[in-house]
C-alpha cells in the first residue's frame, strides 16, 4: 500500500478501500479479543490481563515493551523518525470481578460477552494493530506507542494514564483513545466534573419507636432533593446525574446506613466547583435536622478542557468518517482522552463498532462494522503521521 | 514397560510444548500434515470461537494446522453458517462417502474425516468447549511430532486450583470411573494407565485412524483404545493434561445411554480378543423411569453401537489415499 501522502485528500482517497483490505486478519483480531476478554481484570486488579497483552506486543516484535509502577502495559512500534510520537491508549480495566462468568460468545455477526466492547475490542484492536499495518505494508514515520493503562475506571481515576503521563518524557504530537463504543464516536474536548459519594449513618442506639422518624434513607433522600434544588445554568452547561442509592436492610428494620453516589458536569470548572460547596452546605444542613452522621467524598475530578471543533486533527476526523459513511456522534468525554487533554495533548477518543446492550452481562459487539472502525483509526493515525493534523504555527 | 513407568514417560502436560516456533519447524521438517476435525451437531454458541482461535494461531500465526474442519450430523441451529463464515472447511458428514449411507452419531463423523480430511495427523477436538485454548490442538500434537513411537495421544484435564495436601483424588468422570475404570481393571489393566480414557479431544496418525474399526456411537473412544492397545500397545499411546476444560455438564440420565452404550462397544471388543468368552446376543434397549405421580412408568432408547470398518478397507479411500494391493 502506498506509504507517502502529500495532503489528506490522498489519504481520502484510499479510506473507503481500507475496510475490505481489514477483513482478512479478522480471525487474529477476534482471537485476540478472545484471549483478553476472558481474562477477568477489574479496576485495580488488571496484571493478568495486561500481561498477555505484553507478550502479545512482544511477538509482534515491538521494543520496550513493559509494565511500570502503575501496572500499565506498553510496548513502541517504531517509525522512521525517531522525532516523532503518537500514543494510543486503551484502558485494560473493565467493571466486572473475577466472579462473573467472562465466557465469549461467536456468532457469525456478533460477539458476546461483559466488558466486551468496555473496553476489550479496544485493547484487541491495540494489540492487533502491528499485524495490521504490516499487512497492509504500512510503514509509519511515527513511533507509535501502544499503552493499554490501568485504574481507569470509577475509583481508579484514570491514575494509571495519570502516573503513565508525569513519568515518561516522550514528546507525544498527538494522543488517540481506543474505545470499543461506538462507531462514530468523536471526542475532543472533556467537561469539567467530580464525582461524588455521601454515605449516610444513624447512630444504631436510636430508640427503635423512633425508626418512623429517623432513617438514614429519610436523611439521604431530603439530601437528593435538596441537590435536586440546586439551580443549574444552561449556559456554561451543567448536569448532575444521580447515578445509584442503596441503604437499608429490610422491611421493617430501621436503616441504619445509607449511600449516594452521582456525578457533576460542566463545561465551567467554576460551575463544578460551586456546586461541589453547595452540596457541602447541604450535608452540614440535613447532618443537624436529622441527628445523622455523614461522609462526603470526591471519589474523582476532572478539569474542563479540549481542542476546538476547527482542530485539524477535529477536521480531519470528521473528514475520514464522512468518507466513510459514518454519522458522527460528537459528544465530550470524562475518559482517557480528558487527561491528555488536561496537559495539552491534542486527543481524541474513536469508538471502533456498534455495541448493544452496554455495560450489561450480555454486552454484543457486531463483527461487520469493526472493518470500518479499524479503517477510520487507520486513516486518523496516517492523518496525524502525514502532519495534516497540526495547528498551523 | 511396566504401567508406572508407561505413565511417567507417557504422561505430559502442555506446558511442555509452548515453543509453538520449534514445533513447527520440527513439523516441517518432518514434511507433516496436520488436521484439525470438529465434529458438531448444533453447537453454535461455541463453534465460531473454536475455529477462530485456532485459525489465528495456529493457521496464521504458527502454521502448525493445515486444515480445519467441521464435519456437521445435521445440525438445525447456524452451526455450519458461522463455521464457514470463520474460514472452516464445512462437511455435511451424510454427503461424505453417500453411497455407504448415513449414520447418527459422533463415531460417524470422526470416521469421515478419515477420508475427508488429508492430514498425516488427525487431531479431534469436541466442538463444545467454552474455555478453547490453542493448547487443546498443540498439546495433542506435539508428542506425535517429537516422538515417532507415539501413535496416539489422548487428553486429559487436571487443575486443581486449590488443595492443600500433597495427594490429591484424580481421575475421569462420572462413567469412566463408575463403569471404563472397573471394566479396564478387570480385563485391560495396562489401559487403567488412562487418566481419562473418555475425552473427546485426541490426536492420532492416519496409518492408526485408517486401520480401525470406528463404532459410530457413545463406544467410539474405548473401542479405540482397546483396539491400538492391543494392535500397537501402551508405547504407542501418551495422554496429556491440557488443565481445565470447560463445557456442558450431562445429566446422570443421558451418561446412563452412554454408559449403556460403551458397555456394548467394550463386550464385543472383549470378545473379539478372545478376553471372554463368547457372549450371547446383546440387548439393545435400555430401560429408565420416568414417574408421573405415584405412577412409575418405563422409557425405552433403543442403543444400537454400529460400527464402520477400518477405513482402508474401502476401494474409494485406498483409491483416494493411493494405497495398493
Amino acid at each position: 500500500m502506498k506509504n507517502k501522502f502529500n495532503d489528506i485528500s490522498e489519504i481520502l482517497e484510499l479510506v473507503p478501500t481500507l475496510p475490505d483490505q481489514l477483513m482478512s486478519i479478522q480471525e487474529t483480531l477476534i482471537a485476540n479479543l478472545i484471549m483478553l476478554g476472558e481474562i477477568p481484570a477489574p479496576t485495580f486488579e488488571e496484571s493478568a490481563r495486561v500481561k498477555l497483552y505484553l507478550q502479545r506486543l512482544v511477538e509482534s516484535g515491538l521494543e520496550n515493551v513493559s509494565t511500570d509502577e502503575a501496572g500499565n502495559g506498553v510496548g513502541i512500534l517504531r517509525g522512521k523518525d525517531p522525532e516523532r510520537n503518537i500514543l494510543l491508549v486503551a484502558h485494560a480495566d473493565s467493571v466486572y470481578t473475577d466472579k462473573a462468568d467472562h465466557t465469549l460468545s461467536v456468532y457469525a455477526d456478533e460477539i458476546t460477552g461483559p466488558g466486551i466492547s468496555d473496553n476489550s475490542l479496544g485493547m484487541a484492536v491495540l494489540t492487533t494493530l502491528p499485524t495490521i499495518l504490516n499487512h497492509l505494508g504500512l510503514e509509519l514515520n511515527s513511533n507509535l506507542i501502544l499503552l493499554s493503562s490501568t485504574k481507569g475506571l470509577g475509583r481508579g481515576n484514570l491514575d494509571g494514564l495519570r502516573f503513565f503521563m508525569e513519568n515518561n518524557d516522550i514528546p507525544f504530537d498527538a494522543g488517540i483513545c481506543v474505545e470499543g463504543a461506538q462507531l462514530g464516536r468523536l471526542s475532543y474536548a472533556a467537561e469539567g466534573m467530580f464525582r461524588g459519594h455521601i454515605s449516610c449513618r444513624i447512630p444504631e442506639e436510636l430508640d427503635w419507636k423512633m425508626a418512623g422518624q429517623h432513617s438514614a434513607i429519610i436523611a439521604i433522600n431530603d439530601i437528593v432533593n435538596r441537590i435536586l434544588e440546586i439551580p443549574l445554568p444552561r449556559r456554561p452547561r451543567t448536569t448532575v446525574v444521580l447515578g445509584a442509592i442503596r441503604g437499608g436492610k429490610s422491611y421493617n428494620v430501621m436503616a441504619t446506613h445509607s449511600s449516594l453516589r452521582f456525578e457533576v458536569r460542566s463545561e465551567s470548572a467554576e460551575m463544578v466547583e460551586s456546586i461541589r460547596a453547595k452540596i457541602e452546605e447541604i450535608i452540614a444542613h440535613v447532618t443537624a435536622t436529622h441527628n445523622a452522621e455523614f461522609e462526603f467524598n470526591v471519589v474523582s475530578f476532572r478539569e474542563p478542557g479540549g481542542i476546538d471543533i476547527g482542530h485539524p486533527l477535529v477536521k480531519s476526523c470528521r473528514q475520514i468518517m464522512d468518507t466513510l459513511g459514518m454519522e458522527t456522534a460528537i459528544r465530550p468525554s470524562m475518559s482517557e482522552v480528558s487527561e491528555l487533554i488536561s496537559r495539552g495533548l491534542p486527543s481524541i477518543t474513536l469508538g471502533i463498532t456498534e455495541v448493544s446492550n452496554l455495560h450489561d452481562l450480555n454486552e454484543t459487539i457486531q463483527i461487520k462494522p469493526i472493518y470500518t472502525g479499524l479503517a477510520q483509526l487507520l486513516a486518523v493515525l496516517l492523518a496525524i503521521d502525514g502532519g495534516f493534523c497540526n495547528e498551523p504555527e | 514397560m511396566n504401567l508406572n513407568e508407561w505413565i511417567k514417560n507417557n504422561t505430559m502436560h502442555h506446558s511442555r510444548f509452548w515453543d509453538l516456533k520449534k514445533l513447527v519447524k520440527e513439523k516441517e521438517e518432518q514434511g507433516l500434515k496436520i488436521s484439525l476435525c470438529l465434529p458438531t451437531l448444533n453447537e453454535e454458541k461455541t463453534i465460531g470461537k473454536e475455529i477462530v482461535m485456532f485459525k489465528s494461531e495456529l493457521v496464521d500465526r504458527y502454521p502448525l494446522l493445515d486444515e480445519i474442519a467441521v464435519i456437521d450430523s445435521g445440525s438445525v441451529d447456524n452451526t455450519r453458517e458461522i463455521a464457514a463464515t470463520f474460514g472452516a472447511d464445512v462437511y455435511l458428514s451424510a454427503e461424505i462417502l453417500p453411497q455407504y449411507g448415513e449414520k447418527k452419531g459422533k463415531g460417524e463423523n470422526l470416521w469421515k474425516a478419515v477420508y475427508e480430511l488429508n492430514g498425516d495427523i488427525i487431531v479431534y477436538v469436541d466442538a463444545d468447549i467454552k474455555n478453547i485454548h490453542p493448547r487443546f490442538v498443540y498439546g495433542l500434537v506435539a508428542p506425535l511430532i517429537y516422538r515417532p513411537e507415539v501413535h496416539y495421544v489422548k487428553a486429559f484435564y487436571d487443575r486443581p486450583l486449590a488443595f492443600s495436601q500433597g495427594v490429591r483424588p484424580s481421575g475421569g468422570g462420572r462413567v469412566t470411573e463408575i463403569l471404563t475404570r472397573p471394566l479396564f481393571s478387570l480385563f485391560f489393566p495396562d489401559l487403567t494407565g488412562l487418566i481419562q480414557p473418555l475425552s473427546g479431544e485426541y490426536a492420532a496418525r492416519r496409518e492408526v485412524l485408517e486401520s480401525i474399526p470406528f463404532p459410530i456411537g457413545y463406544g467410539v473412544e474405548t473401542s479405540h483404545l482397546i483396539d491400538i492397545y492391543e494392535k500397537w500397545g501402551m508405547e504407542a499411546i501418551a495422554q496429556v493434561d491440557l488443565d481445565q476444560r470447560v463445557h456442558r455438564n450431562q445429566e446422570t440420565r443421558d451418561l446412563g445411554k452412554m454408559a449403556f452404550g460403551i458397555l456394548r462397544a467394550f463386550l464385543f471388543r472383549a470378545e473379539a480378543f478372545g478376553v471372554i468368552g463368547e457372549l450371547p446376543e446383546l440387548n439393545t434397549l435400555l430401560r429408565q423411569f420416568q414417574a408421573k405421580e405415584e405412577t412409575f412408568e418405563q422409557v425405552v432408547h433403543e442403543i444400537v453401537e454400529e460400527e464402520r470398518p477400518p477405513m482402508i478397507e474401502l476401494p474409494e479411500y485406498r483409491e483416494k489415499f493411493g494405497i495398493k494391493g
